[in-house]
């Protein structure tokens, strides 16, 4: 089995205990909502895009440390970035958690995409029932760009 | 320490996958509210029953046939004497609980109800007791009504005649799979029949642990499962009262539960087959006859008493370990509860507790127990839960509290 010091690295565990971007974005914001059915955890991401950048991002909801410390990382990750960039990057974080593309083939990892601080999830596909706990905020993001 | 009533040492031997390790250290199985662990006779009779008699039931007329009928009828007999029902054939196979709270719904519900009607359930319902429900609210317009719980997870039944006024249906939990609350099941049935209302009982969480008397409870109807109660998964049970079944249309359509077909119509079988349509789970049923006989041999007030004990070891040990740390949801109470125990623990999210928990091979659920409603209600959207069972004993306390004493040392809290 592997250990509990691949999945709660530091990094992660000082997301859950100091969450960054917390909180709402008032209308006209986009606002999405990502339920996890198996665990009850819900996460809402508020977005504000202007010029195709997103110039401000809001996380609200409660979960695990796993989900909350991923939502956290990846409000820092995106704001003040393009909306193209963005989905580049929810592409390259979605393959190291070892989910297939829309065909169901596997995502190779794009070079141009730096993951920096993301790269501390990687250890969450050694549990693979966690894995719906890092994408939860990636999902309810490409939700929030979906109705923008 | 050990308890008096069973001898859960030897017990424990008889599950093959109780003597399992996992890196080095033993199971420690904490998940029984979810599914309960299968004792060796039970597949033993399963492995047997598919080597020598396994045949299609009801509809052949060799030798072999006849003697997989009987297999599967005389399963039928256990469960009705396991439940003291009055006859087999008001004990209906179905898939699982699930289904027959859902056949329940679909056949007496689209028969009887009107819009406007009232259905009563209590707010500390499984998922499998509400989404059926909530189904004919949409589709005719029904009305529910919920019975509200007290502040130590018990149900508040101050306001139930009120609620009952009018209805036609009271369905509720004999013990709530989150709280592990046992509810007064004869009171309730008494009102539901004061008011007019027939009494759906779901016995899911309760018919495992307790003795069970349907008669005694003037039940009209009771669900439950198999593979909470030490048998396979794939079989459930609808306990229903003969006239009542009698008067419902059937559930599912096809084999086995017709008289005769025509080109113009149908006319339905004879009781238990109109509500069982095609081939049902008959390996399943014999392995259900033999988790009863196994129950039934350690006597199920034995395991009741087992589980008081157990529960109430749980709570003082958890309580004088963790104080205001634990948070242990429903009663303290162990003669109106069961032993499941859902708790949260130091601001640790339920998911990662049972992460932590897993690393001492300790198997807790974390999560809404599809009881979301009820997880509203307590102010959460998740807890951990600990189930204990028969094969569990007070050493398994010891080890759960000892896991959850690893935790802190990870989250730091």
């Amino acid at each position: 089995m592997p250990g509990l010091e691949d999945l709660y690295r530091e990094i992660i565990l000082d997301h859950h205990r100091n969450p960054r971007n917390r909180g709402e974005l008032p209308p006209p914001a986009s606002h999405a909502v990502g339920h996890n059915p198996l665990c009850g955890d819900e996460i809402d991401v508020y977005l504000e895009v202007s010029d195709g950048v997103i110039s401000d991002v809001k996380v609200g909801g409660q979960g695990c440390s796993i989900s909350q410390s991923s939502a956290s990382m990846m409000s820092q990750a995106v704001k003040g970035k393009p909306v193209e960039e963005v989905r580049a990057l929810v592409r390259r974080f979605k393959g190291m958690m070892s989910i297939p593309d829309d065909d169901g083939n596997p995502i190779e990892p794009d070079p141009a995409v730096k993951l920096g601080d993301l790269e501390a999830l990687q250890g969450v596909v050694k549990f693979p029932v966690r894995i719906k706990c890092a994408t939860l905020a990636w999902n309810t993001l490409l939700q929030a760009l979906d109705q923008d | 320490m050990s308890t008096s009533r069973l001898d859960v040492t030897a017990i424990k031997r008889q599950f093959p996958l109780l003597q399992r390790e996992l890196n080095g250290a033993p199971l420690v199985y904490l998940d029984s509210a979810n599914t309960s662990q299968k004792p060796q006779v039970v597949i033993d009779a399963m492995t047997t029953f598919m080597e020598h008699s396994y045949a299609p039931i009801n509809r052949s007329a060799y030798q072999l046939a006849a003697e997989a009928t009987d297999a599967f009828e005389g399963a039928r007999t256990k469960v009705r004497k396991f439940i003291n029902a009055r006859r087999d054939h008001e004990v209906v196979f179905t898939k699982n609980a699930t289904e027959s709270l859902n056949l329940v719904a679909y056949s007496w519900g689209r028969a009887h109800l009107r819009a406007g009607d009232v259905v009563v359930l209590t707010q500390m319902e499984h998922h499998a007791n509400i989404v059926p429900w909530h189904m004919l609210v949409q589709e005719k317009g029904i009305e529910l009504r919920w019975v509200p719980l007290t502040a130590e997870g018990e149900l508040d039944l101050t306001t139930l005649p009120q609620l009952l006024d009018g209805a036609k249906a009271f369905s509720f939990t004999a013990m709530s799979n989150v709280l592990g609350t046992i509810t007064p099941v004869e009171q309730l049935c008494r009102a539901a029949h004061d008011a007019g209302a027939i009494a759906i009982v779901d016995g899911c969480q309760y018919v495992p642990h307790n003795v069970t008397d349907v008669q005694a409870w003037g039940a009209d109807l009771l669900a439950f499962s198999s593979h909470k109660l030490c048998g396979p998964s794939g079989i459930g049970v609808l306990w229903g009262r003969e006239a009542l079944l009698d008067e419902m249309p059937p559930f599912l359509g096809g084999g086995n539960m017709i008289a005769d077909v025509r080109f113009d119509g149908f006319t339905t079988a004879e009781l238990p087959a109109k509500f069982e349509a095609g081939t049902p789970p008959i390996t399943e049923a014999v392995g259900l006859g033999a988790a009863i006989d196994f129950l039934s041999g350690l006597g199920m007030a034995n395991i009741r008493q087992h589980e008081i004990d157990v529960a109430q070891y749980a709570i003082s040990t958890l309580t004088e370990r963790f104080g205001d740390d634990i948070t242990l949801h429903g009663s303290r109470n162990v003669e109106v509860r069961g032993a499941t125990f859902s708790f949260a623990f130091r601001d640790i999210h339920p998911h990662d507790l049972s992460q932590v928990l897993d690393q001492r091979n300790v198997c807790v659920r974390a999560g809404h127990h599809c009881a979301k409603p009820l997880m509203r209600l307590l102010g959460v959207n998740a807890t951990a839960r600990a189930s204990f069972y028969l094969y569990n004993d007070t050493d398994d306390v010891d080890v759960l509290a000892d896991a959850l004493d690893g935790a802190t040392d990870i989250f730091g809290f």
